[in-house]
């Protein structure tokens, strides 16, 4: 149980530091758990690694019910840690709330957003997810055979629109003719872990003709590439480099560099500059992942051009659409 | 929509349906027998992990599949303890069962594999493997009837076979056996059963037992049939979907399975088209979702039938005094 160990580990050393002045960060994961192999999972890789190399510690929790979120971050502000280190969109009007009660706290949100006048003490992460989900998308379209692809989204939510919406644009880059079905698992956070609806929405996009499915979904991308993998065609992972989950049949995973954010919050600690940071394509906030798994998969033409739109789209040559800027995409109806 | 989208939206359907309606079945005898019902979820759950879990580390999906049912029965019995032998709330001990079997699979799945509170990937003989029914190839090229066989008949998974054969099983025995019509009595007037000398508790034991035999196959059907290992909550709100059908259908074993199957083809179609438009009218894929409860309101309200629960569900019988 080195679970449990390092948890009463952390228990332990904020005991013995309650009096001393230097605080600890805490996490707190969104629903989707902390090992959901793919955006919380990053946000816990990120923190492990801080821990590692500054032999410093932190605390985080996992939160099972959306009431629980306001809580969570109070019992942290309250026991002195910071900053307050948060994931996930729908966080956002909790901290709307609670971080003016804290004036002393940082706190942080990795995708979230709210007023940065208003609330001075927190700071504000966001990732250009269209631009890593077209780069994606010009794979796919490139690997597809077929000329139709398929994107699966989590919960319907504006973020997730976002990745599609990037992705389309870059299935069209590549070729104009393509065809991108889009469809989104539900409505409700369960949407985040249901595997078996991901598995029956992959197998109807295939029976439509795509050879090439773009999961962003959480826990339920695991069902995606796992049918995937077993009807024979090429699927997508993201947030985390899901390309080991299926050595070989994973064309490759967009990347959002979450570990990196976490990283280096936590190592500002509570120095860290409140406000609004983007990390985009330049900064190696988002990319795609090239491994030993999918060396195959990728050929070099496919790496070219790729490498070609991504230097575009930090020269300002490419402009990616980004769905919630206009609530609208230009490629695709939802 | 041309013939083949048809049988391939009846193929997911039938997929869908399977889990819905060995949980409806599950709860039918409980409810039948006078013990409500809402751990159906919990029970899927565990018995999802432990089949997942059992069949990675024996290699056999035989083994994983005896394992699920065995964690699914016990969870059952923990229900028939709290509820029939010490006589207390039903509904509270199933949400208690719901969230013990959410925090315990992801806590044994963390300390067992430590990949996360799931369970590492099944392949070869861990997992259930479609069953190719006789002549299946042969008649594929009959015109209309073929692909109806090749398609949506034959290449189905072993347990969705076992669940429609489940329905008649459960219409026999609920209204030909002397032991159904004695649960029948029990859930209705458990007073005349124990004046007539026959234990309530030991029917009620029963009708629990075998409420958690079917919801072990539906949560084994899940991780090691549908998927290839467990995920964390992946039954996903099955298991209320399940009562909803339960209401639905009126207790009844038949009408179960058809509304099991109307469920399944409402999630099918929302599943393979985000929105319908009929004319000028678009019905959005959120509607179809929420199909199932809100017919289950209708019928509930008295609209269309009416749905009268079995007399004694929900209250523990006690002896008089």
């Amino acid at each position: 149980m080195t679970l449990m160990k390092s948890l009463m580990g952390a228990a332990a050393a904020v005991a013995l530091t309650a009096g001393l002045a230097t605080a600890e960060p805490a996490l707190i994961y969104d629903l989707g758990g902390k090992f959901d192999k793919s955006f919380n999972e990053a946000a816990h890789n990120g923190a492990e690694r801080w821990a590692k190399d500054t032999g410093g510690s932190y605390k985080d929790i996992e939160i099972q019910t959306e009431a629980q979120r306001e809580q969570a971050v109070r019992r942290f502000a309250e026991a002195g840690f910071n900053p307050v280190v948060t994931t996930g969109f729908a966080i956002a009007s909790v901290l709307e709330e609670v971080a003016g009660d804290y004036p002393d706290t940082n706190f942080v949100t990795i995708d979230g957003w709210v007023d940065p006048e208003k609330h001075p003490n927190v700071l504000i992460i966001g990732f250009t997810e269209h631009e890593g989900s077209y780069l994606v998308g010009m794979m796919a379209a490139q690997a597809s055979q077929s000329g139709t692809v398929g994107f699966i989204g989590g919960m319907d939510v504006p973020l997730i629109r976002k990745f599609a919406c990037g992705y389309a644009q870059g299935v069209k880059a590549a070729n104009p003719d393509a065809t991108v079905i889009a469809n989104m698992t539900g409505t409700t956070p369960s949407a985040w872990n249901d595997p078996v609806k991901g598995s029956e929405l992959t197998k109807a996009q295939i029976s439509q003709g795509a050879d090439v499915v773009y999961a962003a979904a959480g826990g339920t991308g695991v069902g995606v590439l796992q049918t995937a993998a077993d009807e024979g065609i090429l699927s997508i992972g993201v947030d985390s480099n899901q390309n080991h989950l299926h050595p070989g049949k994973v064309l490759t995973s967009m990347l959002k560099r979450v570990d990196v954010a976490v990283y280096n919050v936590m190592t500002a600690g509570e120095e860290m500059e409140p406000g609004v940071l983007v990390l985009d394509l330049s900064a190696d906030g988002v990319g795609y992942a090239m491994d030993d798994n999918n060396a195959e998969l990728v050929s070099g033409d496919m790496q070219s051009s790729v490498e070609d739109a991504k230097a575009k789209i930090i020269a300002g040559e490419i402009d990616v659409h980004d769905y919630t800027s206009d609530d609208s995409c230009p490629v695709l109806n939802f | 929509m041309d013939f083949l989208t048809i049988l391939q939206v009846l193929d997911s359907s039938v997929r869908l349906a399977t889990p819905l309606l060995l949980a409806c079945l599950a709860g039918l005898f409980s409810e039948r027998a006078g013990v409500i019902d809402i751990g159906l979820e919990g029970k899927m759950l565990v018995a999802a992990f432990f089949s997942a879990a059992i069949a990675y580390m024996s290699g056999s999906v035989w083994v994983g599949l005896l394992a699920g049912i065995a964690s699914s029965v016990a969870l059952a019995l923990i229900h028939g303890l709290a509820s029939i032998t010490f006589r207390g709330n039903q509904l509270i001990s199933g949400v208690a069962i719901n969230f013990l079997a959410a925090g315990v699979t992801v806590l044994v799945a963390q300390h067992w594999f430590e990949q996360g509170g799931r369970t590492p990937s099944l392949t070869g003989d861990g997992r259930f493997e479609s069953v190719t029914l006789p002549l299946a190839e042969t008649l594929r090229n009959v015109p209309v009837l073929g692909p109806i066989y090749y398609e949506l008949i034959s290449g189905q998974f072993l347990l969705v076979y076992i669940a429609v054969l489940v329905v008649p099983l459960t219409w026999w025995v609920l209204y030909r056996t002397r032991f159904g019509l004695r649960l029948r009595a029990v859930g209705e007037n458990p007073a005349a059963v124990d004046t007539a000398g026959i234990s309530v508790t030991r029917l009620r034991y029963m009708a629990v037992i075998i409420c958690g035999v079917l919801c072990g196959l539906a949560g084994a059907y899940l991780a090691t049939a549908l998927q290839a290992g467990f995920v964390k909550d992946m039954t996903a709100g099955r298991g209320f979907i399940a009562l909803a059908a339960l209401i639905f259908a009126k207790w009844k074993p038949w009408p179960a399975m058809w509304t099991c199957l109307l469920f399944g083809v409402l999630q099918a179609v929302a599943l393979r088209y985000q929105n319908i438009e009929i004319g000028n009218f678009v019905i959005p894929v959120q509607f179809m979702d929420a199909l199932p409860y809100i017919l289950t309101v209708v019928i509930l309200a008295g609209l269309v039938g009416r749905a009268i629960p079995p007399l004694a569900g929900g209250e523990p019988y006690t002896k008089e005094r």
